[in-house]
């Protein structure tokens, strides 16, 4: 793919910041294309959900934006894992999410999110898919097996490092997970000492997370204090999430309600349960689903300090 | 009271008694996890900065100084003047106190000095000043390999990224809220 530079006089438009992020949002553009092929050739439904939805999914630490009296979702698991459960057994969805007061170099209140679901699969063969799927793009986009980002060269040829929770902290922060929950640090001991380290020679998938860090997803049948859940890192940025979904109704209420409950605790509002979504639950086949944040996966690929650079306007240039 | 998430860049809060204001922030939240919002401060007083990571919640007592509007006279090794525009009074406050402020201050430019009691501890810069580009590499119509952005130095010694089109000898505009590069001025 050849892409055109700005012009001498786009160069000096009024809005120059603006004229000097094209080749971002060519990549970009490219990137969401790569995304949409590989999906569709394995088979996989494009859905469309609504953005604006009367009850969010109750989670410790996701703000949701009121609309009128309902909200703009924060990712569009809900409704894509309604449409698993009536049968659409391999969907994705590329959309525009909101969450509130999360603005930073790698946050804005409205970004883009790729979220996917496959009947039949875990975790485990999620994070296969999430390599598949980032070699397709990148390959898309003329990159051979290498890509420099944040200052280091991250090889893409297989296989992808796998570093489980338990592990990390006791490589990189010298104490135990159950430590670190105890004394209430585990956010800061993960953001300071352990993301920094991750994916930095080679993409790396963070798994197995406590059971209260993965509200929706499915807890090991061998250890419940464990959640099968992944994160994939690339030169230390976080891009996707996934993890083998819970679709026992019961369980996944009490869970929110456990959310709920450190909301209350937090000082924050208790969201509603969303019955609809209980209610059908149970239809839904073992599962796996991922969230990928589009914005991050073009700021890897353009090798962007921030997430300013990668969309044509933040909150603050409108 | 400020909360959390109140906390930008040049922000002014207390903590333990004594002014501080932020020079770095930057807003995290590990998958899941809570947000974090990681700061370095510098106390205003001493001029020495920390680093601290706060969590949503958390409040603040804003710092509430005194501002005086005074001219930038001159500086004298480490020592910048200023001056009273009412009472024509001077007085002298260390590039320490005045931390990355100093890369934008140009004769006679006006700003609100900031006075903790009845001492100077910074001063508040107009959003937007004017600089002169004193050395950065000339643009090559039609060359495309170089990058969006070249290295410029102003005359204050401040370092800055710029367009490629802007030459040696330009007037520029920065903002000084965020340093970067806002516009060419013309003359």
């Amino acid at each position: 793919m050849n892409f055109q530079r700005g012009s001498k006089s786009k160069l000096l438009a009024k809005n120059w910041p603006l004229a000097r992020r094209k080749k971002a949002l060519q990549e970009r553009a490219c990137i969401l294309r790569g995304i949409r092929q590989f999906f569709v050739g394995k088979g996989y439904l494009e859905v469309e959900t609504p953005h604006r939805i009367p009850t969010p999914a109750p989670e410790s630490h996701i703000e949701a934006i009121a609309s009128g009296s309902w909200f703009l979702h924060t990712s569009p698991e809900l409704c894509m894992k309604r449409l698993m459960a009536a049968g659409y057994d391999r969907i994705f969805q590329i959309s525009r999410c909101w969450r509130e007061k999360e603005r930073g170099k790698l946050h804005l209140p409205e970004f883009t999110l790729l979220e996917w679901y496959r009947a039949g699969s875990d975790y485990r063969s999620s994070m296969e898919e999430c390599e598949e799927l980032i070699r397709f793009v990148a390959t898309g986009i003329g990159l051979e097996s290498e890509v420099i980002f944040r200052g280091f060269k991250i090889d893409l040829s297989e296989p992808w490092e796998r570093v489980s929770v338990h592990e990390a902290f006791h490589r990189h922060a010298r104490t135990s997970v159950k430590e670190a929950l105890d004394r209430n640090l585990f956010d800061e001991i993960m953001i300071r000492d352990i993301e920094p380290n991750l994916g930095v020679r080679r993409p790396t998938f963070l798994f197995d997370y406590p059971a209260q860090r993965g509200a929706l997803a499915r807890l090991k049948q061998k250890d419940r204090t464990v959640a099968e859940r992944f994160e994939l890192y690339i030169g230390g940025l976080e891009l996707a999430n996934g993890f083998s979904e819970l679709v026992d109704s019961e369980e996944q209420r009490i869970r929110f309600g456990l959310e709920n409950e450190t909301r209350r605790l937090l000082g924050k509002s208790i969201y509603s349960m969303p019955e609809k979504f209980l209610t059908e639950l149970d239809e839904m086949p073992p599962s796996a689903g991922t969230a990928l944040g589009a914005d991050r996966l073009a700021m890897v690929f353009s090798n962007a300090d921030t997430i300013d650079d990668v969309v044509a306007f933040t909150p603050e240039e409108l | 009271m400020y909360s959390a998430s109140d906390l930008r860049k040049g922000l002014k809060v207390i903590i333990d008694g004594e002014p501080y204001i932020v020079t770095a922030f930057e807003f995290s939240k590990p998958g899941k996890g809570q947000a974090l919002y990681r700061t370095k401060l510098r106390n205003m007083i001493t001029g020495l900065s920390i680093d601290r990571t706060y969590r949503e919640g958390e409040t603040f007592e804003p710092a509430s100084l005194e501002e005086r509007a005074m001219q930038f006279l001159y500086k004298e090794s480490d020592h910048y003047h200023f001056m009273d525009n009412e009472t024509y009074e001077q007085i002298i406050i260390s590039g320490e106190s005045l931390g990355d402020g100093k890369d934008f201050l140009i004769d006679n430019l006006n700003v609100k000095v900031l006075l903790f009691g009845e001492r100077a501890i910074g001063v508040e810069l107009p959003n937007f000043v004017n600089l002169r580009v004193i050395t950065t590499e000339p643009w090559v119509r039609g060359d495309t390999s170089k990058a969006d952005f070249k290295p410029a130095t102003l005359e204050t010694g401040y370092v800055l990224r710029v367009p490629p089109f802007i030459e040696e000898g330009e007037l520029i505009t920065i903002d000084t809220r965020t340093g970067e590069f806002s516009k060419r001025v013309k003359e």
